[in-house]
């Protein structure tokens, strides 16, 4: 009886087209729909903010120089990695995160709580030459970053294709997007006010790179690299209400 | 070559190279300053200078009629070639960055585009798209001409898909070394490459089923199946998962249309399938039919096929979950994805097995041919390989193996092992049939490829097995205070050896794959000797000297 069947559908070339597609899509449809539409799948936190243009810059460059192919973003329930990065990641914290770097390789550490962990100074000395601080460290160096001007001048129009796939930029942030990333490189700069008022008081608004004269590649970078696993304190809180 | 396709074949080509310079102007135009831009040039460039070269034949006279009593097989010879030329930059690429893994200070040109991180993808992508992709492409024109028993639909849609394929290869390529790269695993490739590979996909996929329609066999034939599943879901895979808004129509930069958990979902949805359709399904195509033909037998047993076939393709889909064990993955996807992991083992086994099956009685040829042993020894690691996956895929096992080496391994083993040598195994059986040779140029050397591949992957699947457990094992080793005994450092330092091990094995392979350029280039050689002696005739070759 099947053999009869198989016998039809290997004679006819549309039927065993579309027999593939049918039979191949199961799967995905039953994993993946329901991620979208059952409400568990991503915790609640009221507390989550935005990446400013300044730090969204540098995700792109953390992306561009293919960081997330070392680096993993993503801290299992294991206890050992718990103990090793810091309380397991959960899924809102990645919430904004188009697309998500959560990685599948460790050739250096997990960096889902790496923001604050290091000064600046630490950063910038481990991104021109990670030997100097870490002797044993295999990564290349990204001398480039210090001296190349970040562009900014689109940043506008990247928080728009951020908003239209989902991230809640409101206009004031897209409008201001280009001073905001001025401002919270150069404290004492007149443009430093709007980034907190647009993105909360407890921003870092410095000169990452220890250079407030220019705005570089290199600011960006250790912008987003300080906020990493700080959007939001819902890990952390998780963690202690299970403690108690 | 050119001037084999028909005038208005001629015609169609130049306006379709016509469009596409156009594409490339506009985009040079849109991207002022941006990598667009470049790639706007590049696109110009390609579609000018294939341009002149239609030009050029423009006006010769219309091909004998007596073409359409033969198969069309020019594309697949250009594939082949290119399929090599990726074969050869791809893997020393691969060991480049081994090499820099070990040694990072070893950067011969401090730049940007040099870095690690820039160089890997185009290691990853050279080998798999370049390599892989091209000898699919030309073995599947190959396959179905002779098991449908028709002519390709037209000689223009072949190019189209051979040629627009490299293009989006080249496009990737170039864009990884100025650092755009969309981060998701296998699909990096930014919007427009991934929109110009979708055309490219379904011009392909219309030459599939057009010729199928014209078949003259009542049968499709297993290899087609493969095939024609190979086609057809990388498709969807790759329209879903490259699903993105870019940031504006100069900007190359694109956002994914998904975040975190449905992102993660749907990426090692795709990048499993990639393995399962792209680098399993489409090679399997070519095991289907290669194995047999060069085993002179048949295929052991054709329900086994049946089984494998839709076996793989029901369940492959479901197993990318295990990628995301102890995840913010929701576990129950994380339990069905191990479920069908392991299940997959029985469809996986059933095609290893029905290719050793098949070779029973002919063990002897095994022996004496290293082409057809490179075919057998590609099912051992397609046996192996799923094995592992399957293994890989129980929870506590992943909770070791994830995030190391283990996988690199694990990922290798299938990749040299399985696909690399499936894919010189039918090689070295085709090139002869299509350049209407005898034999292969040198057969010993066809030996010494085969010895130079097996070492090679064995010292780098051996190096990462070792490496990756004593990582996995450092991460998680505790002292008699009840504290981590290792720090991170610690692990990496315990891994140097087996880097150096890893880049030695890599160097191996990619040796002989030079071996295997050597050998198609002097066989191609001596069929046009021969032919130029049968065209040649009596021709007196002594020349007057000196005038």
């Amino acid at each position: 009886m099947k053999e009869f069947f198989h016998r039809k559908i290997e004679r006819n070339a549309i039927g065993f087209v579309l027999a593939i597609v049918g039979v191949a899509s199961i799967g995905g449809l039953v994993e993946i729909a329901p991620l979208f539409t059952i409400h568990e799948t991503v915790e609640d936190a009221p507390d989550m903010r935005l990446y400013t243009p300044l730090e969204l810059a540098g995700r792109n460059i953390y992306i561009r120089e293919g960081c997330y192919a070392c680096h993993s973003q993503m801290i299992r329930t294991l206890r050992d990695e718990v103990e090793r990065y810091g309380p397991y990641s959960l899924a809102v914290e990645s919430k904004y995160d188009h697309p998500m770097l959560w990685g599948s390789k460790r050739t250096g550490p997990d960096l889902a709580r790496l923001g604050g962990k290091y000064s600046d100074a630490w950063h910038v000395a481990h991104l021109m030459n990670p030997r100097d601080v870490v002797p044993e460290s295999v990564m290349p160096r990204y001398g480039w970053l210090k001296t190349n001007a970040l562009r900014i001048d689109d940043l506008g129009e990247h928080l728009s294709a951020q908003r239209t796939v989902g991230v809640p930029y409101t206009d004031a942030m897209i409008e201001h997007a280009v001073a905001d990333a001025r401002g919270q490189a150069n404290p004492d700069g007149n443009e430093a006010a709007g980034v907190s008022e647009r993105y909360g008081e407890k921003t870092n608004v410095r000169a990452f790179d220890g250079n407030p004269g220019l705005l570089t590649e290199m600011d960006a970078l250790v912008a987003y690299l300080q906020i990493v696993g700080q959007l939001t304190a819902a890990a952390h809180q998780e963690a202690a209400v299970k403690e108690e | 070559m050119l001037s084999g396709l028909t005038v208005s074949e001629r015609h169609a080509a130049l306006f379709v190279l016509g469009a596409l310079a156009l594409v490339g102007l506009a985009m040079a135009v849109a991207g002022q300053g941006d990598p667009l831009a470049v790639h706007g040039y590049i696109v110009l460039a390609f579609s000018l200078a294939l341009g002149f070269a239609v030009l050029s034949v423009l006006f010769a006279p219309e091909p004998p009629e007596s073409r359409l009593s033969e198969y069309y097989d020019d594309p697949t010879r250009v594939g082949i070639i290119l399929s090599l030329a990726w074969a050869v930059a791809g893997m020393f690429v691969g060991v480049w960055v081994a090499a820099l893994l070990a040694w990072p200070e070893l950067t011969f040109v401090d730049s940007a585009w040099a870095s690690f991180g820039r160089l890997r993808p185009v290691h990853t992508s050279g080998v798999i798209f370049g390599f892989g992709g091209n000898a699919l492409i030309a073995t599947s024109f190959h396959v179905l001409q002779r098991t449908c028993r028709a002519r390709l639909p037209d000689q223009f849609s072949p190019w189209f898909v051979l040629i627009g394929y490299n293009l989006f290869c080249l496009v990737a390529a170039t864009g990884y070394l100025m650092g755009l790269t969309q981060s998701k695993e296998y699909a990096e490739p930014e919007w427009y490459a991934d929109i110009w590979l979708v055309i490219v996909w379904v011009v392909y996929f219309l030459i599939y089923i057009r010729t199928l329609q014209r078949r003259k066999e009542p049968h499709i034939y297993v290899a087609n199946w493969y095939y024609m599943a190979f086609i057809l879901v990388v498709a969807v895979l790759h329209i879903v998962n490259n699903l993105a808004v870019p940031v504006s129509f100069g900007h190359a930069k694109s956002y994914s249309l998904f975040s975190g958990v449905q992102d993660a979902m749907t990426q090692w949805w795709y990048g499993h399938n990639a393995v399962a359709f792209f680098l399993t399904s489409g090679f399997l195509g070519m095991m289907y039919y290669y194995l047999p033909k060069r085993a002179e037998r048949p295929i052991f047993s054709y329900r086994l096929s049946i089984i494998s076939f839709w076996g793989i393709t029901f369940m492959y889909m479901w197993a990318g979950a295990h990628h995301l064990h102890y995840t913010a993955l929701p576990q129950w996807v994380q339990t069905l994805g191990m479920t069908f992991s392991i299940v997959l083992l029985v469809p996986s086994w059933a095609s290893a097995g029905n290719a050793l099956a098949t070779l029973n009685g002919a063990w002897h040829k095994v022996r004496d041919d290293a082409t057809l042993r490179f075919m057998m020894v590609a099912a051992v690691f397609y046996g192996l390989s799923t094995f592992e996956g399957s293994f890989m895929a129980i929870r506590a096992v992943n909770s070791l193996s994830h995030y190391t080496d283990w996988t690199v391994g694990h990922v290798h083993a299938g990749a040299l092992g399985w696909v690399a040598m499936i894919t010189f195994g039918s090689l070295y059986a085709l090139v002869p049939w299509m350049w209407k040779t005898e034999r292969m140029y040198s057969p010993r050397l066809i030996e010494v490829h085969f010895w130079l591949a097996l070492a090679g992957t064995v010292v780098y699947v051996f190096a990462m097995w070792n490496s990756g457990i004593i990582q996995g094992l450092m991460w998680r080793t505790y002292n008699d205070s009840g504290t981590l005994a290792y720090s991170f450092i610690d692990s990496l330092v315990a891994m140097h050896p087996y880097y150096i091990a890893r880049a030695f094995g890599g160097l191996l392979f990619l040796a002989g794959a030079v071996v295997c350029c050597v050998n198609v280039g002097m066989t191609i050689r001596m069929a046009r000797r021969a032919q130029k002696a049968e065209a040649g005739g009596d021709v007196p070759v002594l020349a007057p000297a000196g005038e």
